[in-house]
This record gives C-alpha cells, structure tokens and sequence, in this order.
C-alpha cells in the first residue's frame, strides 16, 4: 500500500519523460536515416562530412569557442568586483535583469544601435572615427552573443566566488604570495567549477543560435542551430536537419562530459 | 588600493551600462516621432496609440499570456509530481536516473529540442498551433519546476513526514497539510521560472507554431527581419515594465523562501 501511493507521483512524471525527453531524440536519430523523399538511407552521414558541412561545423564551433572566450573574459571580473561591492545579492539581480527581457527586442535594439546611423556610429562620428559598416559583420554577431550570454556566465562564476573561503585568501597572502598569485593558484582554481558551468551555459546555446545570425549577422554567419533551422522550416529536408541535430547533440554530450563536475580524488 | 577600487568601479558601471543600454535605447525612440531610431525629432505617443489600435498584434499579446498561465500552472502540477517522485525514488540508480532526463531539456540547445518536437508533433498528428506550442512550452518547463522544488523537497526533515504519520494523517493528508505548505515557496518559484520560460521563448515556439498562431517572440522576430518599426519599441517599453513587475514579484517570493529556511512548516 505505502509504495504503491508513493508510485503514483512517478506515473505523469515518466509519461512526460517518455513522451518529451526519450521520444524526441529518438525520433531524431530515425530520421536522420531518411533522405528528402523518404528512403532510408545513410546518404545523410555522407553528406555531413563533405567539406561544405565540415566546415560549417568548424566555424560554428569556432564561433560558439570566439564567443563564450569573450563573455568569460568579461563576465569573470565583473562577478569578482560584484562580490566585493556592499549590496552584492541586489547588484547581482540587476545584472541578471536585462537577461528577463526578451531576446529577440534585445537584438532588435542592436540593430537600432549598430545600424549605420545608429548610436554606435555617431560615437565614431564624434571619435572622428568615421561610420563603419557595423550590422551584418561577425563583429556585431560576437558581440551582440556575448552581450547575450553575459549574464548566464556571471551567475555561476559569481556564486563560485561568492562562497569561496576568505581565509585562503588571507592565508595565501600571508605566506608572501602576490595578488596575480593568489589568483592563479588559489581563486581561479577554486572558483573552476562555476567557470565550467557558465561555460556549459554559453557554448552550447552559442553552438545553436540561429535567430541572431539572421538578424544581426544578416545570413553572413552559419551556424549548426542555422543549419537546422534552414533544413527544417525552408528546405522541408528533416532527414538532413534531423543529422546535423544528432552531431549537435554529440558535441553536446562530449561537452557536458568535459565540463562536467569530476568527483574529488579521481584524476 | 584606492585607485584599483575606483578602477573596479568604473568597470562594473561599464559593464552596468552596457547590459541597459539597449534596454533604455528601445525604450527611448519608442516616445521618438520620427519613426526612426537613429534620429529623435520629438516625444510623441503615437506609437503607443498605434500599438493599441492594432487589434492583431492585442491578439497576440493574449495568447502569449494565455499560453504562458496556462503552461506554467500545467507544468507546476508536473513538475512538482516529478520532484515528489524524485524525492520518493528509494534506489540512488533510479534517482539519478530520473535527474538526468530531466535535466535532458535543460541543457538541450532550443533548436533541438523545436525540432525534435516539430517531428513528434507531426507524427502523433497534433496540428501546429496553439495546442503544439501549448505542450512544447509545458514539455520544457516541467524540469525547471522540478529543479525549482526539488531542494525545498530535500531540505524538509522526514522527521516531521513520520510525525504526521504517527499523529494518524493520512497519506493524502500528510502531502496537502505538510509537504505542499513547506514547499510553497520553491513552487510558486517554480511557477515564475515557467512563466517567464513560456513568455520568453523564441526559437522552440518559432519551429512548432503552424502558420495562423504566433506569440510575441516569434512576432517581434518577423517584424524585426522587416527592419526598424517604432511599434516594437513601444511595445517593449511595455514588455519592460511588466518583466520589471515581474522580476520584483519573483525577487520577494525567493527572499521570503530564504529566510524561511529551517523554520519549520509555514502557514
């Protein structure tokens, strides 16, 4: 009796793993066998690792590593400073804010702000820079993502630092070690963990942005989520989408297992 | 030492800029009667006007809303079931098991799992439409409810579930009179998360809405494609204050959840 009631939690829980977790990957992987008009085949495979496509799987792995670079290089002194100002959880919810609104405005701003008369050419005017073609470049694209992502990445490395034993600090700094030190040896290290997660949290989006590369990086940029989006919605072609969808999810993986939290004591 | 704090806080305030810039630069030319957004000519609130004039974009605006109650009070209900049954898993296999498919969509890229879903929708024979992206938005909130409630689960001393038991509570009682009261917070933080999920997707709502349905993300993204329309400045002027009203909800629900901990069952 008791474990049957316990059991019964578990019966629309499942239904929903069922149907929504195991199902659509699994019917990712059957389509990916099939060609554009319904034979089985593995044609799809082949046509993945013809240059064209693995090309297309380098850039877009070399953006997604360009992109979560920047937003690490930013994001972790921003969430050190953080941690030392007075109202840190306050200041903190004001970083997460903009992260509320939705996306797709946020691009939209950008391309306000970076088109030709926008805001960020009358800077240069003023700079005596003169305007630049600034939308619809991989420089927009990158910072535009990076802007995107920043808040993703603050929040882990912020809650790292934020638990991080003072003391070691101290202690560090006592036995003599200069500041760079002490960063190298004793924050970064421990503060690995939040590093990892936050760039768990950018790279693998970044891998599969697509609406962005349309808007901000007019088509120039193509990514795997791209490449997905295009089989699907305009070519009609989901065996070929549906393949590109099951090396998304590798590199997925091969990520997560990278990143992931090793358990102390084992390498 | 002086001179690097103030260094550090020209920092953080560049970075604070950056983030809102786009926001308040939308929000700007929204009031702008040139219909640009690179050259203000004067405040106006025609665009406003225009904006609640259009009868389809209102509509729009409804279903997003719809859709997002909707879900979020749907995958609530799912989601707190899941971390019941989570909770309730005796063996450590099938506990790590169930968290790691329900962590599957969280980590999963938007395309993938749009993707994935537009397959499984077609195949079961849903058509696309309201009732696709209603269960797409429920299917990927679900473990962000789990996440959400889980802890609040773990936290809670079984000590108090067994005096419940001894005092003569039924199972049913011990759930609704012990359990949920406790839980309340991490559900209603659950319940925000989904809502602010539901309101904020794009690219999983872009792959499954069929041709006469949309909600504001994938609205916003076509006007956006077709270049700059003071509307959507409006628009997300209005967006900005409801996240702002929002965010503030979900601020005082997670802070009173804090300091709730360890005192015991509420209400």
């Amino acid at each position: 009796m008791k474990s049957k009631s316990r059991n019964l939690y578990l019966i629309p829980y499942v239904i929903w793993i069922a149907l929504f977790v195991v199902t659509p990957i699994l019917l990712v992987l059957y389509y990916s066998f099939f060609d554009i008009e319904g034979h089985f085949t593995i044609d799809n495979y082949k046509k993945f690792f013809t240059p064209v496509y693995l090309k297309m799987t380098f850039n877009s792995f070399w953006y997604a590593f360009l992109i979560t670079f920047f937003t690490l290089i930013i994001a972790y002194p921003t969430a050190y400073l953080l941690t030392k100002t007075k109202h840190k959880q306050l200041w903190l919810l004001l970083i997460i804010l903009p992260s509320w609104i939705n996306l797709l405005l946020k691009a939209y701003a950008f391309i306000g702000i970076f088109g030709t008369y926008g805001a960020a050419n009358s800077l240069f005017e003023v700079m005596g820079m003169g305007s630049k073609q600034l939308l619809f470049t991989d420089f927009s694209f990158i910072f535009v993502s990076v802007y995107i992502f920043l808040p993703f990445m603050i929040l882990p490395i912020f809650n790292a630092l934020d638990e991080l034993n003072p003391s070691l600090i101290d202690a560090s700094n006592d036995l003599g070690a200069s500041p760079w030190t002490t960063f190298r040896r004793v924050i970064f290290p421990l503060t690995l963990d939040g590093v990892k997660s936050g760039c768990q949290v950018v790279f693998i989006p970044a891998l599969s942005l697509f609406m962005l590369t349309r808007l901000i990086a007019g088509n120039r940029v193509i990514t795997l989520g791209t490449a997905i989006e295009q089989h699907f919605l305009v070519t009609q072609d989901w065996g070929m989408g549906s393949t590109i969808a099951v090396f998304l999810i590798i590199a997925m993986v091969l990520i997560m297992v990278l990143t992931g939290k090793r358990k102390r004591g084992i390498l | 030492m002086k001179k690097k704090s103030k260094l550090s806080s020209i920092y953080l305030v560049i970075v604070f800029l950056i983030l809102y810039a786009p926001i308040f630069y939308l929000m700007f030319y929204s009031f702008n009667s040139g219909g640009t957004m690179y050259q203000f000519e004067g405040f106006t609130l025609d665009w406003y006007r225009e904006l609640f004039d259009d009868t389809r974009l209102l509509i729009i605006v409804l279903n997003t809303v719809i859709i997002a109650l909707l879900s979020a009070v749907i995958s609530t209900i799912l989601g707190v079931a899941g971390a019941l049954a989570i909770y309730y898993a005796r063996r450590r296999r099938v506990k790590n098991t169930l968290l790691s498919l329900n962590n599957v969509l969280i980590v999963s890229p938007d395309v993938i799992i749009g993707a994935s879903f537009l397959i499984l929708f077609t195949i079961i024979g849903i058509k696309l439409g309201f009732v696709s992206v209603l269960l797409a938005h429920i299917a990927f909130s679900v473990p962000i409810v789990v996440i959400m409630v889980l802890p609040k689960i773990e936290e809670m001393s079984t000590s108090m579930i067994y005096a419940a038991l001894d005092l003569g509570a039924s199972r049913w009682d011990v759930l609704t009179k012990v359990i949920l009261p406790y839980i309340t917070p991490g559900i209603f933080a659950g319940f925000f998360m989904a809502l602010t999920y539901s309101l904020d997707d794009f690219a999983v709502t872009f792959f499954v809405t069929g041709n006469g349905f949309t909600t504001l993300s994938v609205e916003i993204y076509s006007l956006a494609r077709r270049g700059v329309s003071l509307n959507i400045n409006a628009l997300s002027t209005l967006l900005f204050v409801f996240t702002m009203i929002l965010v503030v909800g979900y601020y005082f629900v997670t802070k009173r959840n804090n300091r709730s901990n360890g005192l015991g069952v509420k209400l």
